[in-house]
């Protein structure tokens, strides 16, 4: 019974879905996507569970741990593109440049296993990612890439946070989610001085210049914007 | 100005917004007339009465008046101390390169959230804290109108306490999705800010002091990474590697020479700081009879 009308409800989310993103073009193309590429997920995927990646990882945020799983998806997004770049910077970096990205590759590791190791079983386990549309040979390239994924990193905790329903779980993400706005504050000023807490360019991840508010998405715009990253399909139901 | 985002953002986890702000809406159409009305600097004021009729004394539960009350208290700190800064007559350091537009920036911001913190406590909110009331130089041990690399130093501190502060208050929020959504975003920008007091204090014009844009580990092992010893209490427990009932290292990747595991660690999670030694922090900077 419990099943069944989990199925049911992410059948009605997947039209949502899939409507919610035809309007939302524009907001792709901000993060990079150029023209969305539109999937349509076969409803019957649903059945199975997260961890098998041919059909998708599935975010159930009906409770703390849907909300974890997503910090734990953003995270690997996060860490995956910094070793690709601590591996081999681009040589435009300086050498400041190149030991925070390594730095940073740390701080997202730590973030990346920490869930993994909360979550335990119940984690949506590996994604597979897609950074075709970054030029890791060229420094403005990564660090816009950079920018985008701590900006929106950001976002989507302040976001997020008030859907978790445990106090522990809450001060894990304001706890992480201050480093990702040094490293966004920090990226930010590499290529634009003055820029590390400019909320007038966030209004399109909800911030506010004149309440001094930074940005804050749902998880379901978060996920939008990350897309053309994540090559492991993401469902979302419960939201 | 985004506030009609602000507004589908709290309805998300609020749905009864609109109607807490008037069943009418007869508020909306007040605000929306106003905002034609008067200028973008007064913007904040307005947008905060607004959440007052929504967040007001009448439904905001005492425990979250109580951190907005707080937050604000913090937030009146850290205004002054820039504001003075930028306008002081007695402040005699000169601003490098493009720092004075940095320091704007942020006192700005902090004027913003003392606006939105007051608009959202209406009758409820605190007293204001004058710059009569505050001592930033802390009878006289910090130079901060005086010395540029000083005053960087005590605004790293004041950051980073600001960063703790919202931390360890956000559990308290948790009755009241909106608030605590707001509290969210004022609390990164808090963060972009330390972030960037810690870059302008790297540069030689700040000290060339070696502090990273993240709180890392201080010298010899300390958990005060700042290089004053006097900000000690800022940064007390930040060396922590465990967080929840995980230990953070071994972390793949990270050195294991020269601390580089605890390093990554103390890094990659900022710490909570609990009410009692914030307010600590804040009491050396205001004057006797105005503490809090």
């Amino acid at each position: 019974m419990e099943n069944l009308k989990a199925n049911q409800n992410t059948s009605s989310n997947e039209t949502d879905i899939f409507d919610a993103r035809l309007q939302r073009r524009a907001f792709l193309q901000y993060a990079g996507a150029g023209a969305a590429v539109v999937a349509l997920v076969a409803a019957g995927c649903k059945k199975d569970r997260p961890v098998n990646t041919n059909f998708g990882a599935t975010l159930d945020f009906k409770d703390d741990t849907g909300v974890l799983n997503y910090a734990y998806a953003l995270e690997q997004l996060e860490a995956a593109f910094y070793i690709k770049v601590a591996s081999a910077p681009p040589s435009g970096f300086t050498p400041a440049q190149k030991n925070y990205f390594q730095d940073v590759q740390y701080h997202e590791i730590a973030h990346r296993e920490f869930f993994k190791k909360a979550l335990g079983t119940a984690s949506i386990g590996s994604l597979e990612v897609d950074f075709s549309s970054i030029d890791f040979t060229s420094a403005s390239s990564v660090l816009g890439a950079a920018k985008t994924f701590e900006d929106l990193g950001v976002a989507a905790y302040n976001g997020a946070g008030a859907r978790l329903k445990t106090t522990a779980n809450l001060v894990i993400a304001g706890q992480i989610v201050s480093v990702e706005a040094r490293h966004a504050a920090w990226v930010r000023e590499q290529l634009t001085p003055g820029s590390f807490a400019d909320l007038n360019s966030l209004t399109g991840l909800g911030s506010s210049n004149a309440g001094g508010l930074d940005g804050a998405l749902s998880p379901d715009k978060v996920l939008a914007a990350a897309k053309p990253f994540i090559k492991t399909k993401i469902n979302i139901i419960n939201l | 100005m985004n506030i009609v985002n602000i507004l589908e953002e709290i309805e998300k986890v609020d749905g009864e917004i609109y109607e807490r702000l008037n069943p009418r809406r007869q508020a909306m159409k007040d605000f929306f007339n106003v905002g034609k009305k008067i200028s973008l600097a007064a913007m904040p004021l307005a947008l905060g009465s607004m959440f007052n009729k929504a967040y007001g004394q009448t439904t905001l539960p005492t425990a979250v008046v109580d951190v907005l009350n707080f937050a604000l208290s913090l937030e009146y700190l850290e205004y002054h101390y820039y504001n003075h800064a930028l306008l002081g007559t007695d402040v005699t350091f000169t601003y490098p390169g493009n720092s004075r537009a940095a320091i704007t920036v942020i006192r700005d911001h902090e004027k913003a959230h003392v606006d939105l913190l007051k608009g959202a406590l209406g009758a409820s909110a605190r007293a204001e804290i004058t710059y009569a009331m505050t001592d930033f130089t802390a009878g006289g041990a910090f130079p901060v109108y005086s010395s540029y690399p000083t005053f960087l130093a005590v605004a790293q501190g004041f950051e980073d306490t600001g960063v703790r502060a919202y931390k360890g208050q956000a559990g308290a929020l948790m009755v009241s999705p909106g608030v605590l959504q707001t509290a969210l975003q004022i609390h990164s920008v808090e963060a972009r800010h330390a972030a960037h007091i810690r870059l302008m204090r790297s540069t030689p014009e700040g000290g060339s002091v070696a502090v990273k844009p993240w709180v890392s580990l201080g010298a010899a092992g300390q958990a005060n990474d700042s290089g004053v010893p006097a900000l000690d209490l800022v940064y007390a427990g930040e060396d922590s590697v465990m967080q929840a009932t995980i230990s953070i290292p071994p972390l793949t990747g990270a050195p294991t020479a020269n601390d580089g595991q605890k390093k990554a660690a103390v890094e990659s999670f900022d710490e909570i700081l609990v009410k009692a030694k914030v307010v600590e922090i804040a009491n050396i900077f205001l004057r006797t009879g105005f503490k809090l």
